[in-house]
């Protein structure tokens, strides 16, 4: 296959008919600068909605109460429905339950000083089992336990922010700072993969929130993890749930307003639907993005081989064979459309590069980015059509007689 | 050299065949020199196309060089005789044509290279023998001129050096002069004859009896069939003929 003659002699021929070269080059490159451009956006979308899911459990429901709206046993409408520790208690015991948290916000002062620092950051009570709902990446020390809750410890655990904002670089662990005037020794730092929102919040247990900061036993969200169940059994377990409450907090199961339930599950699989969706999307367009490629090399071909129909009868009647013919055609189109199939790969390529360093990632756009084995396979993909688009004609140009190919004008 | 035994061709016209050789015989001598002539249309393309190879014919026999070719449109003996026809293409016939048939976009040195690149000479070997063959017909300056910045005598003799080069037994030519005026005419036509001395024999079909006189032999066609076949006293004397034997 390698013989370099018949490489001069194809080289020679695409310096000598730059425009022909050009016009198959520029549609095969477009075809596959295209197509990373396109796998590359919907990657980068991809990444976006998923950065939103990153460091969240997915198997949670968040359950908060609201204001009923309907009559339920002689009770009016518009009452407001608060949870307490013993409904957290009765739903974590529910079966199919794995873990339960409460979750309160603390909306009395949310100053949080420390010497002279002062800041307003959120402020979370929450029970130890909450890390299993939002996973966080502990900096330092370490994050609430059993114990914080059963002795109703003042200990907090801070944001990255929070920390950088108070403590300036000094190491916070062990030191006490104010929350609404009440001091709280510090056990740890986190980072959260979430985002910068989630960073300013610190995090103390809620046992002690509810004695210290004077909130009874209610609490303000109860946090379920629900083990590997699918959406189905998550939303039959939401439906358990209604009922158990409707008789413990006195509202009718149906109303629509009486308890909200965030299904982590539930979203997690509609935005997985949402992806493979996308990428159905970007499979259809691709595909034919790369057929409309081969329609074009094959058209370009086609019209190389009929162009060429003298030139190739003056060949014959000089010797040539009709393999020769066909070997010449085809290793210049395998030549051409591979050579331009690796510039739109590297200029696509090169385009998403600069895109994901020059674009901020947003919520809905995230590093773009490619697979790589996948252009090179559409490359490839190209390059082969490219050959099969020129056999046809070039064998059929080929075994045509030398008479009447040298009359072709 | 040549052998033609009643030899049949006709070409397709819509529903009707035009038959053009009919039964045609004819037997050329290696070394000759031989003109073909007739009206238009009395198939001398035709019969030359044949004995080149470049077209097929429906019956009757083709003696080349002592190889019987068989017809190489037989489907079942195709790609094996399309190869064989290459070959022979390549290292016994060259070609002369009116329109020169030269490759475009290739340069005169690249253009009477070709065949050899076809023999599986190397790049440097075909070069310097394409140079040679181009000093020969002195036309060494233009050695990197592209065919549409010459002459047609120029072009017709890059052709002929193009045909020349891979040193065959036969040249065909077709109307070679058709082109050129009457005095580059016969500045092509001594070549010829210089090759035909060489040892080479050469078939020139032409309409101009100013060169067919200058041929050993005169076939004139008429309607498929040899109306005529002349041995040319005017073209040498039997005291130039130990020439001849000299260079071959
Ligand atoms: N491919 C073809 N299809 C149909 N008819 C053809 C074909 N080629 C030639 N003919 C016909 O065959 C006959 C002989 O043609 P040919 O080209 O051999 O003539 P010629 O003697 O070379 O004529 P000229 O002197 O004009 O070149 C003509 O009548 C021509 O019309
Ligand atoms: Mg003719």
């Amino acid at each position: 296959m390698f013989d370099i003659d018949k490489w001069q002699e194809i080289f020679s021929t695409i310096r000598k008919n730059k425009l022909r070269t050009i016009l198959t080059g520029f549609s095969v490159a477009w075809g596959i600068f295209m197509l990373i451009i396109l796998l590359g956006s919907g990657y980068g979308l991809e990444n976006g909605v998923k950065r939103e899911f990153t460091g969240d459990a997915v198997n949670y429901l968040s359950i908060n109460a609201g204001i009923t709206s309907m009559p339920y046993k002689g009770l009016s409408p518009g009452r407001r429905l608060r949870f307490t520790n013993e409904e957290k208690k009765e739903l974590g015991s529910l079966e199919g339950v794995d873990k339960s948290s409460g979750r309160s916000a603390v909306w009395a002062n949310n100053t949080l000083s420390y010497k002279n620092e002062y800041g307003n950051f959120d402020i979370f009570a929450v029970s130890p089992d909450y890390k299993f709902v939002e996973s966080l990446i502990i900096l330092n020390g370490r994050y609430l336990n059993k114990i914080d809750e059963d002795d109703y410890r003042k200990v907090v655990v801070l944001g990255r922010l929070v920390d950088e904002a108070l403590f300036k670089g000094e190491d916070p662990l062990g030191k006490y700072i104010k929350v609404s005037g009440v001091p709280f020794k510090v056990i740890g730092t986190f980072d959260d993969p979430g985002g910068d929102r989630d960073l300013t919040r610190i995090y103390i247990p809620l046992s002690t929130a509810q004695r210290v900061f004077n909130m009874g036993n209610y609490v303000g969200s109860i946090l379920l993890n629900l083990g590997d169940a699918d959406v189905e059994e998550s939303l039959e377990m939401i439906e358990v749930i209604k009922q158990d409450l409707s008789e413990k907090m006195k509202f009718d199961p149906t109303d629509p307003r009486a308890i909200f339930v965030y299904n982590s599950i539930e979203q997690y699989r509609t935005f997985m639907n949402l992806f493979s969706n996308i990428r159905l999307f970007i499979w259809i367009i691709g595909i034919g993005t790369i057929i409309a490629g081969i329609v074009g090399v094959s058209n370009i071909m086609m019209i190389v081989v009929k162009e060429r129909t003298k030139e190739i009868g003056i060949r014959k009647s000089m010797g040539a064979t009709p393999w020769s013919i066909i070997s010449l055609i085809l290793q210049e189109s395998i030549l051409i459309t591979g050579f331009a199939g690796y510039i739109g790969l590297v200029m696509g390529v090169g385009l998403l590069e600069l895109l994901s360093n020059v674009l901020p990632a947003t919520d809905y756009f995230a590093n773009p980015e490619v697979n790589i084995q996948i252009a090179v396979y559409a490359t490839l993909l190209l390059v082969i059509s490219g050959a099969l688009a020129g056999f046809v004609p070039a064998r059929k140009a080929a075994s045509v007689k030398p008479v009447v190919a040298l009359r072709d004008e | 050299m040549i052998t033609l035994k009643n030899l049949h061709k006709s070409y397709e016209v819509g529903q009707n065949k035009l038959h053009v050789l009919k039964g045609f015989d004819l037997s050329i001598e290696k070394g000759e020199l031989v003109s073909i002539m007739g009206s238009s249309g009395s198939g001398k393309s035709t019969l030359l196309n044949i004995i080149g190879l470049l077209d097929t014919y429906d019956e009757g026999e083709l003696i080349l060089d002592g190889d019987l070719i068989r017809n190489y449109s037989d489907s079942k003996l195709r790609n094996l005789n399309e190869r064989k026809a290459a070959h022979l293409r390549n290292a016994t016939i060259g070609f002369v044509f009116q329109s020169f048939n030269l490759i475009s976009f290739k340069n005169a040195k690249e253009n009477v290279a070709l065949p050899l690149y076809y023999q599986g000479v190397g790049r440097k070997k075909r070069n310097r023998m394409a140079m040679e063959f181009l000093e020969k017909m002195g036309l060494e300056e233009w050695a990197e001129h592209l065919p549409n910045e010459l002459s047609g005598g120029q072009k017709q003799r890059i052709a002929i050096a193009r045909a020349l080069i891979s040193k065959p037994k036969i040249i065909l030519a077709d109307e070679p002069t058709g082109a050129l005026d009457s005095s580059t005419s016969m500045e092509v036509m001594e070549l010829f004859k210089e090759i035909n001395q060489s040892g080479i024999t050469v078939i020139i079909v032409t309409h101009e009896n100013d060169i067919s006189r200058e041929t050993e032999r005169i076939i004139r066609l008429k309607d498929g069939l040899i109306e005529k076949n002349i041995k040319n006293g005017f073209h040498k004397s039997p005291a130039e003929k130990p020439k001849i034997l000299q260079t071959a």
